[in-house]
Formats: structure tokens, C-alpha cells, sequence
């Protein structure tokens, strides 16, 4: 049987045909395949709510997107323009972020997955990897984007009357779209790696951050979208359409998408801008080839280094030991190990980098809020902080998601240690709750405080909104800890894909439930008050006494429940 | 065949491998042995193209690594020491992938696939997700996928380890007939008695460099003395274990 075996083996003279991109990208599909084959329990009700939650959603947008554009339509001269001006400023913020997650997907696909090793070993040619990575990336970092602008796209469809042929249109248009930066990215990628040969997979990312943020903002300011809220601005009406008319940023594949849809719909012929989408995406994916042909096993090798020279990683850090000795040994060395595993994951550091332009962009729109101009009143200045509020628990809800959630799954093939140990489970807990609240609090308090200076609010306006925020943090912390103990993940290799599991969106659905109610708990009574003010009307402070408490005991239960029943649900827990 | 000449690799100030000269001829098997950190890893992932040289040149059956990546990795199957399986693929998809990274397809593909799996008492469980599978059945899977588009070389690192031993004695079996077939086998490996009793040469890395290289007459007689090649090992290696030991027991 062995020599059968050995026989069978015998070496490979001649030489086959090479593996090409398909070959690569087969297990995928076949994975994809499996995973439907292979239900678990539970599978069928996730599937049910994930797809009641898009339903919903999808439906929503569609709602309101198309009574706007309908809305549009009815505006003589304008409507039109106004129509492409706002698919072209979405298209635009779709564009930047799709241009960042695949710079980040593809630094993933192309140089950090764990099967690069088995594919850098056979004999597959970097054109092939390239293009089977460059599907992946596509499809990695477009699918959430893809998902969303049906939605949008169809209501454009539907209000402008562009009938079934318009589907094969869209696809036409938007094919390129996602292609383009998903070229770009992976091209700025393999650049960088180059650049940076020895250092660490942070170092990169810091610099892809910086790059980013820059672009990002510049391309947001390029687009000065607030001028649009203020008409009376311009020196006439003409000048307003003038705007309107005028490209901000022509040079840019969203504006080109915008174009081509508002010229199909309104009946022209759009095959200029299609052209350009395609020559683009042709051209950009003519040069990542080349680039990646003659580049990649060098970069890959380079990534391989980076990788390999831990002795570079600070493992020692007194002043933080010193700082954090009121803790006591236990407590200590569980926040330092929470800390350090975070610091040193570049898993989790990429996520970090979305978000920081996410935050960047979200300051910067409040900067740049038209709140000065005719009919902008104190009043209405004082009650956007409470929108605000909500805005601001959103952003903490998703950071919550990404960094707080996974906390429990990442223990995974360490859970034996800590198992083993005679360490209270509730120590455990408490580490992670509070290594997540403390700087979701800072944060808090930066954005809601930062953005209220901005829009010059009242003291009182400014104390409720803060009071409120610093409330928010330690639910939303707990309710990440919970549900990321309750729907762990222990086998993934990627930390950025625990949160949208199952239990990841169940988490961001009870978030924002919580997030609604503080902000009418608290922004109702308080804009109450501040109307009340503005009129001269007589106000009550006890008015104020009910739905506060309610608010504060709403933050304690939900902070407390999901606490013990964390802690129940990991004493129980039989893994590792 | 395996040449590597003047073979170096530097990580920054770190140098993993120095000036490294080894042959490794057809029908050949191989041992590398050398204690942790001593660059024998590194000089698997540089022999299976996975980390590219600082200096020096590496020869797969004639086909020079650097200068033609793919003729010379058609001729290799490399075994990394921490394998990645997708864990939602089957035991025969994915030899069928790996056979197919090799331009392989086909009937042929699945014959050997069967036979390497029959083999390795996978045949149950090839239509199992690879999730399923035990540490060693991993090990087997992968081992078998190293063998599937027939090699001339086979690079393997640290083959034994989770194998239980009818799948250690069948391992065995099949590098030594691999071999007698004309075909080489170059493997590193901790455990010494596997290395005594299997290979046909010996090369022990130490700091990156190959500080000793020959049959186990030959690396008798470098070191003057008839030990077995554990005490080779430790002589060449540093014997302040048993000293450390007590100095560690005692602090």
C-alpha cells in the first residue's frame, strides 16, 4: 500500500498547465458552499433576523430616498441638479470609504492571510494571485457599500422612471465604481509594504490613517456641501444653479457614476462617463498587474520580516505598571494583558484607523454646520447638541462593537489559562469592562464636548448632553460585553470579523434601541425647557426630576444586567 | 536535489541565517536539527520561496529559486511546522485545491488523493469539513497535500508532531520509499531518535550557521566520541542544560 502510495507520487516531470486566478479563488466558493450545506442550530433564526433587519432597512432608505428625489423632481430648474448633486455627494462619501477599507482589505488579502504561505510555496504566478486577491478585496470591502446602494439606485430608478433596462445599467456603472478604488487600494498597498520593509503591519497602517484622514477631509471640504443648505449665499439664483451644475470634484469616478446615471435617466446618452469608469478601472488594473507581478514576493517576503521580528515589541512598560499598581497584582496584570493584546493587534489597529476617519469626518461636519445664516436660530443651535447625543452613542455603539465585543472571542484559545487559573471569573469581566469604558468615556466626552463648543451651546445644554453621554458609556460597554460573551466567536482568525456576526448585530440593535431612549429620556425634557426659556414661559425643574431618573435607572440595569448574566454565562462556559 | 550556496537572511540587525552551503542530493533524506531560534525554519520558508534570501542562491531539482520561482516550485512540497487548512473545505477539496496550485486536475488528482487519504486512514472522513478534524488528522491532510502533485523535493518541518504512531511508522515508511525512489526528503525535527533511526545525513544549525554535517559515523568522529546523537546534539549545541537546570530549580 505505501510503495502503491510512493508509486502513485512518483515525481512530476513534465509541466502542467498553471494554476490560474480561478484556481485560487475556488475555495472560497466552495467554502461559501459548505457553510449553507453545514446548517447549525440556530442558523435558520439568524438568517430570518438578519434578513427581516436589511429588509427593514433596505425599505426605509428606499422610502425616504425616493419621496426626496420625487420631491426633486417637482422643483422646476433645480430638481434635476439637485438630484445629481446629492447621488454624487453620496457616491463621493461611498468613494473615500471604499477607498480605505480596500486599502486595508487588500493589505489583508494580499500580505497577511494565514494561506498566502501555501500559495507563495506553489508555483502560482503573481498575475494569477493578483487578480483572484483583487476579487476578494472587491468583494470584502464593497459588499456593505453594494448593499446599500440598491436601495438608493433603485429609488433613482423608480422616480425617474428608468424602467427594467436601467438594472443592467446600474450594474454597467457601478461595476467600475467598486473596482476602482479596490485597484487603487491594493496598489497604494503593495507600495507601501515596499517602502516600509522591516517595520511592523501598525507602522503601515498608521501611515495609510494619516494618508486617509488627509483625503478624506479634503475631498469632504472639496465638495463644500454646505453652501447647498444656504442659497441665500449665492449672489443670485442663477448662481445657486450655477453650483449646483458645476461639478465640484470632476475629476473623480463618483462624479462620473453621478453623470451617467442622471444622463440615462433623463434620456441622453451617457457612454462618455461609462467610458471613462471602464478606462479607469481598465487602466488601474493594467498597472496593479504589472505592479504586483514584479513586485509581490519581494513585498510578501518584506511582510514576512515585519512579521517575524518580534524583539522589537516593547514587552516591559514601568511607568504603566506603576500607574496601574492601585489595582493590585491580579487586577493589574489583567488590564495590562487586555492592553497590551490590543496595542499589539493589527487586526484590531485597522479597525481603529476606520473609525478615526469616521470621527474625523463626523467632527468636521459639525464644524462646517451652516448654523450661522438667516433663520438659524439660538434655539435651534441648542437643540441640535441633542441629535447630537444620539449621533455620538451611534459612533460609541460601533466602536463598542469593534473593540468591546470581540474582547471574549479573542480569549478563545487562551480560555484554557484563565480556566485553569484560579481567577474569579468576575475579575475577568471586570478588566475588560473597564479597559473598554474608560476610553469609550474619553472619547465620549471629546466628541459630545468638542462638538458642543463648536455649536456654542448653552451651560445647560452643555451639562445635560455630557451628563448624559458619560451615562451611555457603561451600558453600551456592558451590552458589548454581554452579547460578545453570549455569541462568541473563539475560532476566527480575523478580529475584525467577530462583530458582524449574528450576535455582533443583535448587540447594535439593542444599542440603538438604548441609545433612542436616553436621548428622548434626556434631550426632550431639556429641549422642553430650553423652549420654554427661549418664550419667556414658566419653567418647572421637576418636569425635568421623572425622565431623568428613568434615564439613569435605564443605564444601570443596563449595565448591571448584562454584567451577571456575562458572568453566569462564562462560569458555565465548557471550552479550551 | 537541493543546492544552497552562500545562504544568508538577515531580520534588520538579526541575522537568522549565515553563509549557509548545503547539498541535500537525490534520494536523499535529510536531517535538520538545530535548537529553537537556530534558523532552521527560516531556511525551510527561504527553500520553499516563502521568504526571499539576503544573499546567497538556492537550486530545487536544477531550477534555480530566485532566477525561476516556478520551475522550481513545481519540483517541491513544502510542510510548514504551523499549517494553514481552510477550515470549510473538505479533506479531498482541498487536495484537490492543492493539486490544483500545481496546474493538477483531473481523475489522476483524485486517484492519488484517494490512495494518500486511504493511506493516512483519512478515506472516512474526506468529505468531512476540515473543521471536524483532530490536530493529527490536520497534520496527515497536510502531509498528504505535500504529496499529491508528486514532487521531486520534499521540505518538511517538524512532520511528526501530533501523529499517533501508526501514522508516525507510516510517515516513515514513506519518506524512506520516497527516497530509495529518487526522491529527497529534507525534514527538521526536534525529536533525535526519529532523526538517528531514519536519516541518511544529519545537519545541525546553530546561531545560523551549520555547525556540523555528515552521516552519524561522520558526526561520531567530528566530535571524537561514540555517543548517540543526543549527546552529539548537546555537545555541539552547549551541554550547560543540566547546570541551568539546577541554577533555574534552585532560584
Amino acid at each position: 500500500m505505501r510503495e502503491a502510495a510512493a508509486a502513485g507520487v512518483a515525481a512530476n516531470v513534465a509541466s502542467p498547465p498553471e494554476a490560474g486566478a480561478w484556481s485560487l479563488l475556488r475555495p472560497k466558493w466552495q467554502m461559501a458552499r459548505n457553510r449553507t450545506r453545514h446548517h447549525q442550530q440556530g442558523d435558520l433564526r439568524r438568517i430570518v433576523v438578519v434578513s427581516l433587519v436589511a429588509l427593514g432597512f433596505w425599505s426605509g432608505a428606499f422610502v425616504l430616498a425616493l419621496k426626496l428625489l420625487r420631491y426633486f423632481r417637482n422643483a422646476e430648474d433645480i430638481g434635476a441638479l439637485l438630484a445629481a448633486k446629492l447621488l454624487a455627494m453620496i457616491l463621493l462619501s461611498f468613494g473615500s470609504i471604499l477607498l480605505l477599507s480596500n486599502t486595508i482589505a487588500a493589505l489583508s488579502n494580499f500580505f497577511l492571510a494565514r494561506d498566502l504561505d501555501q500559495l507563495a510555496a506553489a508555483p502560482v504566478r503573481s498575475g494569477a494571485l493578483y487578480r483572484a486577491r483583487l476579487a476578494e478585496t472587491v468583494l470584502h470591502s464593497s459588499w456593505m457599500v453594494a448593499l446599500l446602494l440598491v436601495p438608493l439606485v433603485g429609488a433613482y430608478g423608480v422616480a425617474y422612471r428608468g424602467g427594467p433596462d436601467f438594472i443592467l445599467f446600474a450594474l454597467a456603472v457601478f461595476a467600475p465604481f467598486l473596482l476602482i478604488p479596490a485597484a487603487l487600494g491594493s496598489g497604494v498597498t503593495l507600495l507601501l509594504v515596499n517602502v516600509f520593509p522591516a517595520r511592523r503591519t501598525r507602522d503601515l497602517l498608521s501611515v495609510i490613517a494619516a494618508l486617509a484622514v488627509a483625503g478624506l477631509v479634503l475631498l469632504f471640504r472639496a465638495a463644500r456641501p454646505e453652501q447647498l443648505a444656504r442659497p441665500e449665499g449665492f449672489a443670485n439664483f442663477m448662481q445657486f444653479v450655477a453650483a449646483l451644475d458645476t461639478p465640484s470634484s470632476p475629476w473623480l469616478p463618483s462624479e462620473w457614476v453621478s453623470e451617467a446615471v442622471v444622463k440615462y435617466l433623463s434620456g441622453k446618452a451617457a457612454w462618455q462617463p461609462l467610458l471613462r469608469l471602464w478606462g479607469v478601472a481598465a487602466v488601474l488594473v493594467g498597472i496593479g498587474h504589472l505592479l504586483y507581478a514584479r513586485g509581490w514576493r519581494r513585498a510578501y517576503s518584506m511582510a514576512q520580516e515585519g512579521a517575524t521580528k518580534r524583539g522589537t515589541a516593547r514587552t516591559g512598560r514601568p511607568w504603566l505598571d506603576r500607574v496601574l499598581a492601585f489595582l493590585g497584582p491580579l487586577r493589574r496584570e489583567l488590564v495590562l494583558k487586555e492592553l497590551r493584546v490590543f496595542a499589539r493587534d493589527s487586526t484590531q489597529w485597522s479597525q481603529l484607523v476606520l473609525l478615526a476617519v469616521l470621527l474625523v469626518v463626523y467632527v468636521a461636519n459639525v464644524r462646517y454646520l451652516p448654523l450661522t445664516g438667516d433663520g438659524v436660530t439660538v434655539l435651534l443651535r441648542n437643540l441640535i447638541p441633542f441629535l447630537n447625543l444620539a449621533l455620538a452613542g451611534f459612533v460609541l455603539a460601533s466602536i463598542a462593537a469593534r473593540f468591546v465585543f470581540p474582547s471574549v472571542s479573542l480569549e478563545g484559545r487562551a480560555l484554557w489559562l484563565l480556566r485553569s487559573s484560579p481567577l474569579p471569573i468576575r475579575e475577568l469581566l471586570w478588566a475588560k469592562f473597564w479597559v473598554g469604558a474608560v476610553p469609550l468615556l474619553l472619547l465620549a466626552l471629546l466628541l459630545v464636548g468638542a462638538t458642543n463648543v463648536m455649536l456654542r451651546v448653552q451651560p445647560f445644554v452643555h451639562i445635560v448632553s455630557l451628563v448624559s453621554i458619560t451615562a451611555l458609556v457603561f451600558p453600551l460597554t456592558a451590552l458589548a460585553l454581554g452579547y460578545g460573551t453570549f455569541y462568541p466567536r473563539f475560532d476566527t482568525e480575523n478580529a475584525a470579523q467577530i462583530p458582524t456576526s449574528f450576535g455582533g448585530l443583535l448587540f447594535m440593535i439593542t444599542a440603538i434601541g438604548l441609545i433612542g431612549a436616553i436621548a428622548f429620556l434626556a434631550g426632550r425634557p431639556a429641549a422642553r425647557w430650553i423652549v420654554a426659556e427661549h418664550f419667556g414661559r414658566v419653567r418647572d425643574p421637576l418636569d425635568m426630576v421623572m425622565p431623568f431618573a428613568l434615564g439613569v435607572l435605564v443605564c444601570m440595569v443596563g449595565t448591571a444586567l448584562p454584567l451577571v448574566l456575562a458572568r453566569r454565562k462564562l462560569e458555565t462556559l465548557e471550552r479550551g | 536535489m537541493i543546492e544552497i550556496s552562500s545562504l544568508s537572511k538577515r531580520f534588520g540587525e538579526f541575522t537568522a541565517v549565515r553563509q549557509l552551503d548545503l547539498v541535500v542530493p537525490a534520494g536523499e533524506l535529510f536531517g535538520f536539527l538545530g535548537p529553537n531560534g537556530a534558523g532552521k525554519t527560516t531556511t525551510m520558508r527561504m527553500i520553499a520561496g516563502i521568504l526571499q534570501p539576503t544573499a546567497g542562491s538556492i537550486r530545487i531539482a536544477g531550477h534555480d529559486l530566485l532566477a525561476h520561482p516556478l520551475q522550481a516550485k513545481r519540483a517541491l512540497g513544502f510542510i510548514p511546522d504551523r499549517p494553514f487548512i481552510y477550515e470549510k473545505l473538505t479533506g479531498i477539496e482541498f487536495l484537490r485545491f492543492s493539486a490544483g496550485l500545481y496546474g493538477e486536475a483531473g481523475p489522476d488528482v483524485d486517484r492519488r488523493g484517494h490512495e494518500l487519504l486511504a493511506l493516512f486512514d483519512l478515506e472516512p472522513w474526506r468529505d468531512e469539513l476540515v473543521e471536524s478534524y483532530s490536530h493529527g488528522m490536520r497534520q496527515k491532510l497536510i502531509i498528504a497535500s505535500a504529496f499529491v502533485h508528486r514532487p521531486a523535493v520534499i521540505v518538511v518541518d517538524e512532520p511528526m508532531v501530533g501523529l499517533d504512531p501508526k501514522s508516525s511508522k507510516i510517515l516513515k515508511d514513506l519518506f524512506r520509499e520516497y527516497t530509495r525512489r529518487g526522491h529527497t526528503v529534507m525534514m527538521s525535527t526536534h525529536t533525535l531518535e526519529i532523526a538517528e533511526g531514519m536519516c541518511d545525513r544529519i545537519g545541525i544549525m546553530q546561531r545560523g550557521e551549520l555547525v556540523a554535517c555528515g552521516t552519524m559515523d561522520e558526526l561520531r568522529a567530528s566530535t571524537g566520541h561514540d555517543d548517540a546523537l543526543e549527546d552529539i546534539f548537546l555537545r555541539l549545541t552547549g551541554d550547560r542544560v543540566a547546570r541551568e537546570l539546577v541554577e533555574v530549580l534552585d532560584a
